[in-house]
């Protein structure tokens, strides 16, 4: 029984108290700062010092550095170069232009979501035959298995083609690759939560006489709440995965994957990482949102959170 | 899994429970003579890898409506097996056994017994109420009717004003008197109780004893119990039954006729000392192989 009842905000509430707590935090990101700052230093140098010896100008290391702080093609953009292409390609242009990383953040983001609700649904209903069903559990769950197998990468195309050819095109062939990546940790941990109940909560079922669909909804599932949670954290973050790697093959025109081929072919090294950024960014978001109603229905099912 | 009831099955058995069923002893006193539980020649052996465990071993067992029967022995006699089989939890390999006049299996289905666990097993997820009602919910009772007879058995247990707590705010104590009144809630004239305060401290162990057998005064249930304690046991019972383990079976059935209510103070008189020792004995009878 931990405190289970903090109020907020704490009456000795500080911030230096806060700062305190999260000192680590701060600390991890800082060493990553300091890392990434000399990645960039040591993976653009030649770059540079080839630039400056191609033109015959005599450096100081201060100008080495300065050019590899700010090289136009960086092998490694140096943080605040991305910061700036992130705040340029989301406040530079009108919300509706292609150009914008907004934009392209919500093509995918649309394309994570729909497939995120298929993946969870089809997760969800797939686990729930698996618990009821023994023999599915043998004939089905080693497809399941290798169907995870399969490189993504090598399915994604014939999906899209597939889907193409009887004229659905956009949104939904992304979201069934993404589906098809983000099902399986669902499936996984709903059959795990499904058959949590102890045998002598099952017993107790049997002795009122329920029947299969009031042990399932009064037992089985609110039993299986905290193993759903924990999968959706993973699948979520698969699904974002699975909508930006079903815009690479496909020549799609918008969407992060799309932003990360066209940086790719044009040498665009800083557009690449900020695209990169931003869709860490937006797992960090999904993950939060998730972890946020985790937590309102734990408070609400009685846990001792 | 063991669901074995088919959706219709359940609905039927709801149609026919008369949910206003009063919750008196009254009208049960007129057929007293009447047999709740009637077991003839029950065995059963389980199948495990050491090879065949006989649990229980020609079982004859007669229990009548209103009797307080308690099942005694040491650990592997088969008394919790007994009890399962009487509650359609275990089917027995060979021999019968009626509930109220019909099968086990069709008894569990009319929802005629309450099983009260040896863990007071509440579902972590509900409130104390709504795990009382959780029973009536599956039953079909109408929602007023729910919470009605949720506040009237959450009283008779005494933990009224405890509707809105969690099971894990809950003393050990209060968690297996709420899953006690989930078993009361719909009313049934048997009561199954498995070691229901074996994980209880005595003092608490011997106020839920009295409230218990007030309770069963006052409602004239069938009760059927299972303990490995002698006091308990003579303290409670109208008749005890011992058991001995490998194979598992009936070595003595004692009656115990102290007036129904009874207090504490009765485990003071000769005449409970007497029943203690013949429970001591056979217990020890049934022991002696291993000594």
């Amino acid at each position: 029984m931990t405190s289970s009842a903090v109020p907020w905000p704490r009456a000795n509430w500080r911030p230096t108290a806060w700062v305190g707590e999260h000192t680590p935090i701060f600390a991890v990101v800082a060493v990553l700062f300091v890392l990434w700052y000399l990645a960039a230093f040591f993976m653009n140098a030649p770059l540079v010092r080839d630039a400056f010896e191609r033109n015959e100008v005599k450096y100081t290391f201060g100008e080495l550095v300065a050019g590899t702080m700010e090289a136009k093609r960086p092998v490694v953009p140096a943080p605040h170069q991305v910061a700036v292409e992130l705040y340029d390609s989301i406040f530079g242009y009108p919300l509706n232009s292609p150009r914008n990383l907004a934009y392209h953040a919500w093509v995918t983001l649309s394309a994570t979501a729909v497939g995120f609700a298929i993946g969870v649904i089809f997760g969800i209903v797939l686990a729930i035959l698996i618990v009821h069903l023994r023999t599915l559990e043998k004939s089905l769950l080693p497809w399941i298995i290798c169907s995870q197998m399969v490189p993504i990468l090598a399915i994604a195309p014939i999906i899209i083609v597939v889907f193409g050819a009887i004229g659905i095109r956009g949104l939904f062939p992304k979201s069934i690759i993404s589906a098809y990546l983000c099902f399986f940790p669902v499936t996984i941990g709903m059959v795990k939560g499904l058959t949590s109940p102890d045998p002598i909560e099952l017993d107790l079922m049997r002795t009122w006489s329920a029947n299969k669909l009031q042990v399932l909804w009064k037992l089985r599932w609110p039993a299986s709440i905290p193993y759903l949670f924990a999968s959706l954290k993973v699948s979520v973050t698969i699904s974002l995965v699975g909508a930006i790697v079903a815009e690479l093959p496909t020549g799609a025109q918008a969407g992060l994957g799309a932003r990360l081929l066209s940086g790719s072919y044009y040498g665009q090294t800083v557009q690449i990482w900020a695209a990169l950024v931003c869709a860490a960014v937006i797992a960090t978001v999904l993950i939060a949102i998730i972890d946020a109603i985790a937590k309102l229905t734990a408070q609400r099912m009685g846990a001792l959170t | 899994m063991a669901t074995a009831s088919s959706p219709p099955t359940a609905t039927q058995a709801a149609e026919r429970m008369t949910p206003s069923q009063p919750a008196t002893g009254a009208p049960r006193a007129a057929n007293a003579s009447a047999l709740t539980v009637d077991a003839r020649g029950v065995s059963l052996t389980f199948q495990s890898r050491d090879g065949a465990v006989e649990a229980l071993a020609n079982i004859n067992l007669q229990i009548s409506d209103g009797d307080f029967v308690s099942f005694i022995g040491p650990s592997g006699c088969g008394k919790t097996t007994l009890m399962r089989v009487i509650a359609d939890l275990e089917q027995p390999t060979t021999g019968t056994i009626l509930v109220n006049g019909v099968t086990a299996g069709e008894a569990r289905l009319k929802r005629q017994y309450g099983y009260i666990f040896q863990a007071p097993a509440l579902y972590p997820w509900r409130t104390i109420e709504r795990n009382v009602m959780l029973p009536l919910e599956i039953m079909g009772f109408p929602a007023s009717e729910r919470r009605e007879r949720m506040q009237r058995y959450l009283k008779l247990v005494n933990l009224s004003g405890f509707e809105r707590k969690f099971p894990w705010q809950l003393s050990g104590g209060m968690q297996q008197r709420a899953s006690i009144a989930r078993a009361l809630s719909f009313d049934p004239a048997l009561l199954l109780m498995d070691e229901p305060f074996g994980a209880l401290d005595e003092i608490v162990r011997d106020h839920l004893n009295e409230q218990l057998l007030r309770l069963w005064d006052q409602t004239g249930k069938t009760v059927v119990f299972v303990t490995h304690s002698i006091p308990e046991a003579v303290f409670l019972s109208t008749k005890i039954v011992v058991m001995s383990p490998r194979p598992g079976r009936i070595i003595d059935v004692i009656l115990c006729d102290f007036p129904r209510a009874r207090t504490l103070e009765i485990r003071e008189t000769p005449e409970f000392i007497k029943i203690a020792q013949r429970v001591r004995s056979g217990l020890r009878s049934g022991h002696s192989y291993d000594e």
